[in-house]
């Protein structure tokens, strides 16, 4: 049974419409604030693009360094939503109803972030229609098919389309309330985007079958985007720590791990922001700490494995990667520092918070562990990648060390404030927190007697 | 005329007990090839690049010290990593056996940078250029490469065809030394070197000088190697990547006090 007061469905509307109907005072500064760093990383973009990639820190060694590293991260931020939306929803976990739709459009926003990064970092990327789509008909030319690096887009646009269809179907509910609500040209706009709902039985019908349907079909994406993703690295057979079969699965997990993490610290922020304390209570934030316990336990165990099957065979070339990972280095970078904080702040701090029960239910401390994963996430990407492109084979003449520049620390900040960005200009225009799932959350959980059997109230998705 | 210059495998020798590191190669290959002059700032950076370099390693430790250099450059795998992984199929391997890289394809996504074992693809990070009274030595032959992109040893295709045309316009149909006196063909590294430690051919042609390495390290590959008649052995065999160029190990007459020598 869930905590909290079952709320009338007029005062659900009223709360939880208020970030579009109305506009809180700290809104635009904020959205000026972001903005105004996403443009200074747009301009820097334009330098790089016109005067080439020399003003990043890459250099012939190392050629894959802060772009890729974010691209990841992203790529791993947008697992949180189908992990949140679909598993749970098919698992029927109640809890997760305020947090689906925050969860799912952080997948889109991410996703389209992390797209942006793999273009950028390419040398010529005015040229990348050659990449992304089939050219050149005449002469036959495609492009090539056995690369990760067109599975990747492949397997991103198809998240990216699936994600973007449930999110759209959860959402129709909620525009007709919307479309009852506004005037002039916004409910033109809501009134398109409604299509009709009058919400007959028939059409709720139909969409809950739409949303079920639809968790089950992008399951199999979700598994795959981040194998996939990971098979970037995994499938280059020269750099030895990359070239490991290990890398799918842990790839995923991590990616929830993040993901999770980084919707737990969005609901905190909105529900601070917007008021929305009758709707993402304690006990949800409580219940994703302890999702969260168990799935940064599966990371640590792929992480330990990752780095066993690595030394286990003993090459020369991989101990060498492995001893710049842990031992302390030749270059400046200590590598084997950041890896103990790493580790620490990724697995051992969290889940250190996250154990008592009354940790898990204080937002302050929960935002502390969820901030530290998502660094030690990002770090993990980055730990992962940089040695083994600079201590590559087991020619020591080449070996050599990357240090990031500013275009490359500004571009991956403002990819932060991008997002949160995009996440608090989607509040003012559409809720964030579903409306009809509360409500058909607080229907459930009222049950009819009907003689001597308990019955559920309303139409249940089974 | 059946199409004859696809009759070649091209292949390169490089006997290291030959090699004295002195990089006229290097050098012959910069000014062969149009690479930009490696200056200060691109040291700095750490992307000075050339398509051969030296390796040098130390042996030993001081005072009882050997140097030890071996040439590096595109080995033309036979089985090569960078050609899968290009989404744009910028590279490929053609018919003659050589890894080709095509400039105008390239978008620069530098998979097959890190996806090389031996690092010999290089990325142009800046547009490259050259002092103004420079200009006029660029090979014409060669193109000058935009920033962006990755570019790569090529076996200086460009002489191979220029060898190729001579043959044609003097009647011959096959490009080998029979025809075109002197290695003339030869690669400017090939050419340059004063000890001859690197020796071009080909392949299919059985009177070539680098053939019988090339067998014998066909014949007793990987595991096989001690069986080898020859000093030949493949960089990095264990990859299978299966290169074209061969390299013949040092004959080393005053081995350092504790090791074997070979």
């Amino acid at each position: 049974m869930q905590e909290g007061k079952v709320l009338p469905a007029a005062q659900i509307n009223r709360d939880l419409l208020r970030s579009i109907l109305e506009t809180p005072r700290w809104f635009w500064p904020v959205v000026s604030l972001l903005g105004a760093i996403v443009l200074a990383a747009s301009i820097t973009v334009g330098i790089m693009i016109n005067t080439g990639l020399g003003i990043t820190g890459l250099n012939y060694k190392v050629v894959w360094g802060f772009f890729i590293t974010n691209f990841v991260f992203w790529i791993g931020i947008s697992h949180a939503g189908v992990m949140l939306s679909a598993i749970l929803r098919l698992a029927k976990a109640e809890w997760r109803r305020p947090a689906t739709r925050a969860a799912e459009v952080l997948t889109i926003f991410s996703l389209m972030t992390a797209m942006i990064m793999p273009i950028i970092h390419t040398g010529r990327p005015w040229r990348i229609l050659y990449w992304a789509f089939p050219y050149d008909f005449a002469r036959g030319i495609w492009p090539n098919i056995r690369t990760p690096l067109v599975w990747d887009p492949s397997a991103i646009l198809t998240y990216l389309t699936s994600s973007t269809l449930f999110v759209i179907i959860a959402l129709v509910p909620d525009f007709a309330v919307l479309r009852d609500r506004t005037t002039g040209w916004p409910k033109l706009v809501y009134t398109l985007l409604a299509m009709g709902w009058e919400g007959n039985p028939r059409q709720w019908k139909l969409q809950i079958i739409a949303g079920v349907l639809l968790s089950a079909l992008i399951l199999p994406v979700f598994v795959s985007v981040h194998s996939i993703v990971s098979w970037d690295f995994g499938m280059a057979v020269a750099i030895k720590s990359w070239h490991s079969t290990v890398f799918a699965p842990y790839f995923v997990v991590g990616a929830v791990h993040s993901g999770v993490s980084a919707v737990v610290f969005a609901m905190i922020l909105l529900r601070w922001a917007y008021g929305w304390q009758d709707y993402i209570r304690h006990e949800h934030i409580d219940a994703l700490g302890r999702l969260l316990i168990v799935v940064a336990t599966g990371w640590f165990y792929f992480l330990v494995m990752e780095i066993i099957f690595g030394i286990y065979g003993l090459e020369g070339d991989e101990l060498a990667v492995r001893a710049l990972q842990f031992l302390p280095g030749d270059y400046g970078v200590a590598y084997n520092v950041w890896m103990i904080v790493f580790v620490g702040i990724t697995y051992f701090l969290p889940v250190i918070l996250w154990l008592p029960k009354a940790w898990r239910r204080n937002l302050w401390i929960m935002s502390a562990a969820c901030i530290s994963v998502n660094v030690g996430m990002w770090l993990e990407r980055y730990l992962l990648f940089v040695p083994g492109q600079a201590n590559k084979q087991f020619q020591t003449f080449t070996w050599n060390d990357y240090l990031p520049q500013w275009p490359e620390a500004l571009i991956v900040g403002a990819t932060f404030a991008f997002v949160s960005m995009l996440m608090l200009l989607f509040s003012r225009v559409f809720p964030l927190v579903p409306l009809y799932d509360i409500k058909e959350g607080d229907i459930l959980r009222t049950e009819m007697q009907v003689g001597r059997r308990t019955l559920t109230a309303t139409f249940r998705e089974d | 005329m059946p199409n004859a210059q696809f009759e070649h495998k091209w292949g390169m020798v490089a006997d290291l007990d030959k090699c004295t590191g002195c990089q006229a190669c290097v050098i012959a290959c910069q000014a062969e090839n149009n690479i930009p002059i490696n200056t200060k700032d691109y040291f700095l950076q750490r992307r000075a690049y050339e398509w051969i370099r030296i390796e040098r390693y130390w042996e030993g430790e001081y005072p009882n010290v050997k140097a030890r250099f071996m040439p590096v450059l595109c080995q033309h795998c036979e089985n090569a990593p960078c050609e899968p992984v290009c989404p744009v199929f910028a590279t490929y391997h053609n018919e003659e056996g050589l890894n080709v890289q095509v400039y105008n394809r390239c978008v620069g996504t530098r998979y097959c940078i890190n996806n090389c074992p031996y690092q010999v693809r290089m990325f142009n990070y800046w547009h490259p250029n050259w002092p103004a009274r420079m200009e006029n030595q660029l090979n014409p032959d060669v193109t000058v490469r935009t920033r962006g992109i990755t570019e790569k040893c090529t076996f200086c295709v460009q002489r191979i065809r220029r060898g190729e045309l001579k043959v044609e316009s003097q009647g011959g149909n096959r490009l080998n030394d029979e025809t075109i006196a002197g290695g003339n063909y030869d690669p400017a590294c090939v050419q340059a070197c004063p000890t001859n430690a690197l020796m071009f051919g080909d392949l299919m042609d059985d009177n070539a000088a680098i053939k019988p390495y090339f067998d014998d390290v066909n014949a007793h590959p990987g595991h096989g190697e001690h069986d080898r008649e020859t000093r030949g052995y493949r960089l990095l065999e264990e990859m299978a990547t299966k290169p074209s160029v061969i390299y013949l190990k040092k004959v080393d007459q005053y081995p350092l006090p504790g090791k074997g020598g070979h």
